[in-house]
Parts: structure tokens; C-alpha cells; sequence
């Protein structure tokens, strides 16, 4: 078992055609995830050849559902089609959609959010601006390198791509049950909460490891989520302790606004509700090391 | 993008809110124009992106040409908490009477826009919110059905605007949130919103930011950059396509991925604290691809900061093999020396994850004295502080 992808995930892919999607669709298969398909209003009909997999594309998602039973979509269209996109798979109630894109204005994000609150969040949203989701051995939607790390029964929920890679890499001894990258977005569909929750219920997952950097308030809450909710350990990093205010480090929603989103706080938080929090991310991942081998 | 009063005023003006007759000046003689053509009494407002200008006499009445002239040169050049005023907005005065407060900005924690609106204005709002908070009206807003003039009528009500101004701040609300909306913005602040003495509502100052990530809707928006207090590296590495962000140290930092850099500034600077208290001196993603030509507009630009006095490259091969990186980094090296640069401080280099053995073969195979390679990303930092250390 894993959170939100699992074996039996069956994956679609809108942008599947593009430069970045078809590339990624390779990859994703060659780490064994069931990919059905793809979306193409422009291109249905016909299909695409990857490495001797023949995928079928279709015109929308609501089709490629019906004739695949698809429940995940990941999406690589580029940013002025992305809310399109979104909406899209929201009206098609696929429950998983994993959303790569980045430079998604944040007009655009709220609006596919607030559609998706008024649909009833029959949709998992994911990003944008993420590196996707892996369950390591099971499934892999997204970018995520699948042959960092085997499975095991760490649970991963990082804002930023390659320090997921990073953590995934220090701890590839012990494994890991599922690793979330939600993405460096100022409005991002699934949060450090929703994936902190998720492990907590999974059977398969022990402890938890949660990557935080500066900008907005999301790692304080998770804090508080942590204190009433989570039994399992949780270590915590925090990337961003010498970055300027008022600066956009890299991510769009990295940045310290005045005195609000400083690292600084947000290692004061974790830890006040008992999170250890590393220095770096090879002693964050020394930390998780100590706690499973206690285990 | 924050942007200065003045074009958050035209702006306004553009979206058809009520503001102030007025322009924009960089020297006393646009000034004089400016007077000359508004005439009679003025407001002469320094131009920064920084709150206190007033208290650090940035703003001044002036009564004619002669006067505004004067201001405008006292002004000009003057020094605000380290923001030096290039540019003064001069506009006509007005009689006010009521001072409020209306906003509209990007909620991150509820993932929607939120509505701030107070019958106390003209001071910080969040001393108000402190000390009054029934004075503030924080009112969610719905991102797909916005605020149209029912809405707008409910904050107003709720915020207690007197009813002689209701319906003016009614499509205020609704017009600013149009602004709001087709400009792309995370943030339209107006402090003050001023009654005047006749009963009139004017938008007396504008606080604006710009989502950067829909510039390709806004053609426009790259106009309001101002290029003049943009840092030349950061400029240059823009024009490059690069992602970088100028700081006060000495080791200069190249990594993949936006957390990543974020994390090796804070372990360079832990690190730092041992050796001589050397810093991180720039924050530099080279994102996913990390081709040679992409590592050697990089490594430039590094290079070409003076107080770098070391770089460290810090690599995670996720996509990007490291191998490929390893090329980029010679061949970068190679590439600026034909360009006549001559590179002379020490790098020093950690390839971690995909094809790391091959990449790092490739460093050891180049034989450059300039490159040195170490394995973990801790100990990377902590030769890349002690080099800069020794280097200042």
C-alpha cells in the first residue's frame, strides 16, 4: 500500500503529445506504471508508439476514463492551458490529478481550486508546480526519478523537487512507502496536511518526512495538524534560513513577505510541537535514520 | 512585481477609479511641466518601495511652478531607508474628509482572495486590525465568482461605511476587483480611500503587485520593471534566462532545482560561521537541463560578481545526468576562456544521483587545478567556505 497511487493506479496523461509529456510518458513507463493514455483534442484517435507500447489519445478525459478506467491524470500542458486542463479532468472526477506545469499564474490556480471546492473535491489536485508523485515499485506520475530509491515505509511530502530527490537519495536504504512533491505554488491543491494525514492512515508508512521552505504559513499549521493528529514520528527540513525578505528564491511562493514565512519561524513551530528539524538535509535524514532503526 | 504609487495610480485610472489628476516626474524641469499643467496646489510624493516616506520627508505641498520645482529637487535623490528616489508623482491636492482603507490580496493559507476593508484608514492597517479588530473587515472572496455588486454591498455593510458614501464605495469594490482581476494581481491596496470635504471618493495611494508567472497575458507589464534600481548581474542573468538572485557573500552558489539552492545557501553558511563568517552571494538555479551552455552562462556570471571568491556547483542528478553536468562544467570552463575570461577562482563540485560515478569520473579525468570535487553536499560547502575564507 501506498497514499493516493498504488499498483493499480491506471494514469493518463494530458499534454502526452508535448515535448516535456512524451518524454516523461516514457519514463513513467519504463518505472512500471500503468499508463493508458493520453489527451489530445486535436490528435484523438490516433496513437503514440513508446518503445513498443502502443497509448491511444484521446480528445478528452471524460473519454479516456470511459474506455480505460483511468483514475489518475498528470498534466504537462503548458501554463496558458493549464486551467483549461484542470477544469477539464475536475469535470471528469478523475480522483487523482497531478499538475507538472510550471509558471501557472495564481488567478488561474485559485480559480481550478475554487472549481474544484464547488464540485465537492471529488479531485485530488496535486501542484501545480510539482515534481509529482512516486510510490516507489508501485507507480510513478510525475517526474520523479524512479530508480533513486526502492519501497519501504518512510512517507516523503516535500514543497521542492530536487531536495525530494535529495531525501529520497540519503534514505534509498530504507525506502520509501510514497513520496509527494505538492509543489512550490503560492495556492497548491494538495498541502503538507492533506499528505500528512494521508501517512498517518496508511498502514505501510512509519514515519514521516516533511520539507518545508520560506513563504506563507503552510508549515506552521501542519505544525499544529501534527500536535492534534499525527501519532507517527515526523522529521522535519526547512530550506530558506539566508534568504532575503522580499526576494522570489526560485519558487513563486518562496518568499519572506516582512516578518511572515521566515525559516526561522517555521523551525520554531515544528519543533515546539516536537518535529526535530535538521540543520541540513543529510542530518534531517540522519534523524529519520535514528528513528527507524530504534523502530 | 511591486509596483511604485504612480503606476499603481495610472492603473487605477486606466480601470476607470476615481485617483487624482497627476504624473510622474525624474527631474525638477518634468516637474515644472507637470505643475504648469495641473495648476495651483500639488503634492510632491517621493517614488519608493518602502513604507515611512512621509515621516523621512518624502512628501511636500507645493503652490505653483516655482515651488513645485523646489520640492521636487529637495526630493529627487534623497535617501529613503536606503531606497534612493528616482522619480517624485505630483498631483493635485484634495479636501479630505474621511479617511478609509480597501483591499483585495492572495490568501495563500485559504488558497482564495480575501477582501480587507475598514472605515479606519490612513494608518497601518495591521496596528488597526491589533488594536481595533472590529474595526476590519476581512471578507474571503470567491476566485470564480468574484465580487459583483451584491458582494461588494455585503462588505460594505459589513465594514460600516456611513451610507452617504455606500454606493460610491459599492463600485469602487466592484472596479477594483475588475482591476484586480485583469492585471493579474496579488495585491491592490488602497490607504488612504478618501471622502473629500464635497463627499466624493478618490483613491489617494496604491499599493500593487503583479503575478510575474502571467506576464505572458500582460505583454505591458514588463514596461513597469524599473530598470534602474534592478541589480546589473540580476539583469544580466535575466536576459540569460536564468534564475538568479544577488546576496552579500563570498561563495557563489550554482545548484538544480529552486529548494535545493535554497538549502546549499543555509549549509554554506552554516559552514561559513567556521570559516571566517563567509556567506552564500547569490542564490542560482540552472533548473533541470544543466546543458554546457547553460552552466557557462552561469559560472559567467558568478564568476563576474567581484566579491565571489569561491563557487560551489551543487548537483542532484534527478533527470539531469551527471555526467552531462560534469561536461558543462569543463567545457563551461573551456568555453569562457576562449571568451577571454580568465578564471581564476576555485570551484568546487558535488555530483550526486543519477550517473554520479561517470560524472565524477569526468571532473578527476579534466585535470583542472581549478576544479575540486567532494562527494557530500556538507562537506562540499565546507571546502567551498574555507576556499573563499582563504580567498577574501
Amino acid at each position: 500500500m501506498a497514499i493516493w497511487l498504488t499498483k493499480d493506479s491506471k494514469v493518463i496523461v494530458q499534454g502526452m503529445t508535448g515535448s516535456e509529456g512524451s518524454k516523461h510518458t516514457r519514463r513513467m513507463l519504463a518505472a512500471g506504471t500503468t499508463v493508458v493514455g493520453g489527451v489530445n483534442p486535436r490528435k484523438a484517435g490516433t496513437t503514440v508508439d513508446f518503445d513498443g507500447t502502443e497509448l491511444p489519445v484521446f480528445a478528452g478525459v471524460a473519454d479516456a476514463m470511459k474506455d480505460t478506467g483511468a483514475d489518475v491524470t498528470v498534466i504537462f500542458v503548458p501554463p496558458q492551458f493549464t486551467k483549461a486542463a484542470v477544469i477539464e479532468a475536475i469535470d471528469a472526477e478523475i480522483p487523482l490529478a497531478v499538475v507538472i506545469t510550471e509558471g501557472v499564474p495564481v488567478h488561474d490556480t485559485a480559480a481550478f481550486w475554487a472549481y474544484n471546492v464547488a464540485k465537492g473535491e471529488r479531485t485530488r489536485i496535486i501542484g501545480p508546480n510539482c515534481p509529482g508523485i512516486a510510490s516507489p515499485g508501485a507507480s510513478n506520475a510525475g517526474i520523479i526519478p524512479a530508480d533513486i530509491t526502492g519501497s519501504g515505509r518512510i512517507g516523503l511530502v516535500s514543497k521542492s523537487g530536487t531536495l525530494t530527490y535529495q531525501m529520497m537519495y540519503e534514505l534509498r536504504d530504507i525506502g520509501f512507502s510514497t513520496c509527494v512533491g505538492i509543489g512550490g505554488d503560492p495556492i497548491i491543491g494538495t498541502t503538507h496536511i492533506d499528505a500528512l494525514a494521508a501517512f498517518e492512515a496508511d498502514p505501510d508508512t512509519d514515519a514521516i518526512v516533511m520539507i518545508g521552505e520560506i513563504g506563507g504559513d503552510a508549515e506552521e499549521r501542519a505544525a499544529e495538524f501534527i500536535k492534534a493528529n499525527v501519532s507517527k514520528p515526523v522529521v522535519g527540513y526547512i530550506a530558506g534560513f539566508t534568504a532575503p525578505p522580499g526576494k522570489t528564491m526560485g519558487h513563486a511562493g518562496a518568499i519572506i513577505s516582512g516578518s511572515a514565512g521566515t525559516a526561522d519561524a517555521k523551525k520554531a513551530a515544528l519543533e515546539a510541537v516536537g518535529v526535530k528539524v535538521g540543520k541540513t538535509p543529510t542530518e534531517t535524514a540522519n534523524l529519520m535514520r535514528e528513528i527507524m532503526s530504534a523502530g | 512585481m511591486d509596483l511604485y504609487e504612480y503606476q499603481g495610480r495610472d492603473l487605477f485610472e486606466r480601470h476607470g477609479l476615481p485617483v487624482l489628476a497627476g504624473g510622474v516626474a525624474t527631474t525638477p524641469e518634468e516637474a515644472r511641466a507637470i505643475a504648469e499643467r495641473l495648476g495651483g496646489r500639488v503634492v510632491v510624493k517621493a517614488q519608493v518601495k518602502v513604507g515611512g516616506r512621509g515621516k523621512a520627508g518624502g512628501v511636500k505641498l507645493a503652490e505653483g511652478a516655482e515651488e513645485t520645482v523646489a520640492r521636487a529637487t529637495d526630493i529627487l535623490g534623497m535617501d529613503i531607508k536606503g531606497h534612493t528616489v528616482h522619480k517624485v508623482m505630483i498631483t493635485v491636492t484634495a479636501d479630505v474628509a474621511e479617511e478609509y482603507y480597501f483591499s483585495y490580496l492572495l490568501d495563500r493559507a485559504n488558497r482564495t482572495f480575501l477582501c480587507i476593508a475598514s472605515v479606519a484608514g490612513g494608518m497601518d492597517i495591521e496596528q488597526v486590525a491589533a488594536e481595533t479588530p472590529e474595526k476590519v473587515v476581512k471578507a474571503p472572496i470567491d476566485a470564480v465568482k468574484g465580487v459583483d455588486e451584491a458582494k461588494a454591498r455585503e462588505i460594505v455593510e459589513a465594514a460600516g461605511f456611513p451610507a452617504e458614501v455606500a454606493d460610491q464605495v459599492v463600485d469602487v469594490a466592484v472596479g477594483l476587483w475588475r482591476a484586480f482581476v485583469a492585471e493579474d494581481a496579488t495585491l491592490v491596496e488602497v490607504n488612504p480611500l478618501a471622502k473629500t470635504a464635497e463627499g466624493k471618493l478618490l483613491l489617494l495611494d496604491a499599493k500593487v503587485s503583479l503575478d510575474e508567472n502571467a506576464g505572458f497575458r500582460h505583454p505591458d507589464h514588463e514596461a513597469l520593471v524599473d530598470q534602474a534600481t534592478v541589480d546589473p548581474l540580476e539583469q544580466a542573468a535575466k536576459e540569460k534566462d536564468l534564475n538568479y538572485v544577488k546576496l552579500d557573500g563570498e561563495v557563489g552558489i550554482i545548484g538544480n532545482g529552486a529548494g535545493l539552492v535554497m538549502s546549499t545557501l543555509d549549509v554554506v553558511a552554516y559552514a561559513g560561521e567556521r570559516h571566517g563568517n563567509v556567506k552564500p552571494a547569490n542564490f542560482l538555479d540552472i533548473g533541470g537541463g544543466a546543458s554546457a551552455a547553460v552552466m557557462a552562462n552561469g559560472l559567467e556570471i558568478v564568476l563576474s560578481d567581484p566579491s565571489v571568491k569561491s563557487v560551489f556547483v551543487n548537483v542532484f542528478g534527478g533527470i539531469t545526468a551527471c555526467d552531462a553536468v560534469a561536461n558543462g562544467i569543463v567545457q563551461a570552463l573551456e568555453l569562457l576562456e576562449q571568451r577571454g575570461e580568465q578564471v581564476t577562482k576555485p570551484l568546487v563540485v558535488r555530483l550526486d544521483g543519477n550517473n554520479a560515478e561517470a560524472g565524477r569520473a569526468i571532473l578527476d579525468g579534466a585535470n583542472n587545478p581549478l576544479i575540486e570535487r567532494v562527494d557530500t553536499m556538507d562537506g562540499a560547502a565546507e571546502r567551498a567556505a574555507e576556499l573563499a575564507a582563504a580567498g577574501v
